[in-house]
């Protein structure tokens, strides 16, 4: 079962159907379509991803230097984490994820994408519709409720934004030339069609028009999970699904697998968000049936999990060599990290202790970062010198990137995790005092884990700087390609 | 391509069926809970927030207090909250009435507030933690909220309402801090918060 042998394992494979040069021919079309409107996304989600870091980086330092930066209003704690969370949710993840997203939906239906330039109108709306949020989120116009902090003026702008690139998605495939369905394009689809319906749905109940009571804590984290879930969660499988068997040149271990993972992603995860709300003041059963969906999402997390590693087996030596199949790899397994995390957290017995500390922040860095963000990279990397026709420019960054980002979401996540059941036992035991400047309290204990964090986050910051600098150098050097004849780009070996 | 109407289908079923769950179903069974008469006292709970707090629950929502407090006391035997004196009772969806947002928070990197007007009542109190926490609870990581205050000459006798400073968080002589109205609003807000009134349902 090696890459090079049997014709019949590339045939179900993605967009290797036709004869060689024909095929590659479509390729190079559809890939000049999504040039400009993809490389905008990617552009701007990295320079989201940075300001993202900013933010966190300031956060977390105010974490044990409460009096850092404390005099400005707009930089205050309670600012700046929303801050960071929306720039990183709605600026990078979304923006790169969408980014992808066209990408992936042009080549599985092989199509180019039809008016690029629109996605890219909408690219440009998008990446407005965040800075406005952003500023309005320093500004003190926050909405007040967790992963919806966009006040009222910004969201609308969002919301045109993504329902013309969900358009676009679904125009896209409805044009397909490729019969075959691939796994992928049923998370894309489901992302692209999830997604509106939950943002809008949401902003209408919360924000223009608000139920009363604590049923707003109920639509909120229905909405919050189902970001992570519905939306996210998706693009970053459907990656995983495309780029490992394009890696390694083998197909999908088992299409009987991969549809039972989405449809059981499909039925149980959106019941997940309640338990965000074990112990509140909301009624018993509606908790229960989002602990039981979330002991369910076992199905769809082990059937991925082990879809991706069988498809994997015999070809681990390939991570030596690929930069993109490293990223790809660590996020996929991260996805089963997070997801068994999630469901242990769930639990009434295991939530009591963590259900208020830092264990939550560190779970959602599982998801966000080591999962969804190092996926997002490893499909830059893969995707960009396919769009402008020019390498990467130094191995060494990437490698440098990887490293740094890898070894700084481990050290944020272990320790954090640990710290937070810590606070949460001390929390739950009335004989250690809150806050004691001396003594062993609640407060106290956690300083060392927030000290951590901090230096993660730096690392996390120099995996984001030789990124960025990468991209950069890339960009550059697409500049000075399109100066020269154009036949250089036209070349084969390319 | 005979799969495409499946697929839509599919997910559209699905999103749909955890929207009548988890958004429906609760909006039925408490959306339209309302105020109750309290036997005892013959008024009416949740009652509605003065203008003053209603301020300061903007503040309070645009500094992003929620971060790092909850609002939201659990059930005895659930956690430690009624025994580290956070509550007397549970609260209950009927506490939250007034709330827009709702501020139940997922976080205590500071201690839950459901009934912060309960246990600390002094409004002086509460401007001095605001003004910088670590002077009257040394070890505190609250940050502080300098920008909620003003300093000011003092003019022919001090202010009522300025803060008593000393050491190195006084001002230079002959000037005074006091709270700005924003301020002032959010301790207003702080010292309303009370979710003590019993309530057959949180029994």
């Amino acid at each position: 079962m090696n890459a090079s042998s049997p014709s019949i394992l590339r045939a179900l494979s993605p967009a290797d159907t036709e004869d060689e040069s024909q095929s590659r021919a479509l390729l190079a079309e559809v890939d000049a379509s999504c040039r400009w409107p993809v490389m905008l996304l990617f552009s701007f989600s990295l320079v989201w991803l940075l300001i993202g870091t900013v933010f966190a980086l300031v956060a977390s330092w105010k974490m044990h230097a409460p009096d850092f930066l404390g005099g400005i209003s707009w930089l205050t704690f309670g600012r700046v984490r929303p801050a960071h969370l929306n720039a990183m949710v709605y600026g990078f993840a979304s923006q790169a994820g969408v980014g992808v997203t066209l990408w992936l939906m042009c080549r599985l239906c092989r199509t180019p994408l039809i008016c690029g330039w629109m996605a890219a109108l909408a690219g440009v709306f998008w990446n407005l519709g965040v800075a406005i949020g952003i500023a309005g989120i320093l500004a003190g116009h926050s909405t007040g409720m967790e992963w919806l902090e966009f006040p009222p003026y910004a969201t609308p702008i969002l919301f045109a934004a993504f329902a013309l690139i969900a358009i676009w998605g679904i125009i896209t495939f409805r044009y397909r030339r490729e019969p075959h369905l691939y796994i992928s394009q049923f998370y894309l689809l489901g992302a692209l069609l999830w997604f509106p319906w939950l943002y809008s749905m949401t902003q209408v109940l919360l924000v223009m028009d608000p139920v009363r009571g604590v049923v707003q804590a109920a639509v909120n984290w229905w909405f919050a999970h189902n970001v992570l879930g519905l939306w996210l969660t998706p693009i970053g499988l459907a990656a995983i699904y495309y780029f490992i068997p394009k890696v390694i040149g083998r197909p999908v271990h088992s299409y009987y697998l991969s549809l039972l993972g989405f449809w059981s992603l499909a039925l149980f995860y959106n019941w997940n968000g309640m338990h965000h709300l074990v112990g509140g003041p909301l009624p018993a059963w509606l908790i229960t049936v989002s602990i039981v969906a979330s002991v369910m999402m076992t199905i769809p997390v082990l059937t991925v999990g082990l879809n991706h590693h069988l498809t994997m087996w015999g070809n681990f030596h390939r991570l030596k060599d690929s930069p993109v199949l490293r990223f790809m790899v660590f996020g996929g397994m991260s996805y089963t990290v997070a997801s068994l995390h999630g469901v242990l957290l769930a639990l009434r017995s295991v939530s009591e202790v963590t259900h208020f500390t830092h264990s939550t922040i560190a779970h959602a860095h599982i998801g966000m970062y080591a999962f969804f963000a190092m996926v997002m990279f490893g499909s830059i990397y893969y995707i960009v010198p396919r769009l402008i026709q020019v390498e990467w420019p130094s191995a060494r960054l990437i490698r440098l990137h990887f490293w740094a980002a890898a070894l700084g979401i481990l050290l944020y996540v272990v320790p954090l995790a640990f710290g937070g059941v810590m606070q949460g036992l001390a929390m739950n035991n009335p004989d250690v005092p809150f806050l004691d400047p001396v003594k062993h309290s609640v407060v106290t204990l956690t300083l060392p884990y927030l000290k951590t964090r901090s230096l993660s986050g730096i690392l996390l910051g120099i995996g984001h700087l030789a990124f960025a600098v990468s991209f950069i150098w890339i960009l550059i050097r697409w500049m000075n390609a399109g100066r020269r004849p154009k036949t250089s780009t036209a070349d084969p070996s390319v | 391509m005979k799969y495409g109407p499946l697929i839509f289908f599919g997910i559209f079923l699905t999103l749909a069926a955890s929207w009548c769950g988890l958004v429906l179903m609760p909006q039925i069974q408490i959306g339209r809970q309302g105020a109750v008469r309290i036997e005892e006292t013959g008024e009416f709970y949740p009652a509605a927030r003065s203008g003053v707090a209603q301020q300061g629950f903007e503040i309070y929502r645009a500094n992003g207090c929620i971060y790092c407090h909850s609002q939201q006391v659990r059930m005895e035997g659930f956690g430690a909250d009624i025994l580290r004196n956070w509550g007397q009772r549970r609260t209950v969806a009927r506490d939250y009435l007034n709330d827009k947002p709702v501020m139940l928070g997922t976080m205590r990197t500071g201690p839950d507030l459901a009934n912060i007007g309960v246990r600390q009542t002094s409004a002086e109190w509460h401007a001095t933690h605001l003004y910088n926490p670590r002077i009257p609870s040394k070890g505190s990581i609250m940050p502080p909220f300098p920008f909620l205050f003003e300093k000011r000459k003092i003019g022919s006798h001090p202010s009522a309402d300025a803060l008593k400073l000393s050491g190195e968080f006084a001002p230079e002589p002959g000037y005074e801090i006091v709270p700005k109205p924003e301020g002032k609003a959010l301790v207003q807000y702080l010292l309303s918060l009370k979710a003590n009134t019993p309530l057959p349902e949180a029994k």
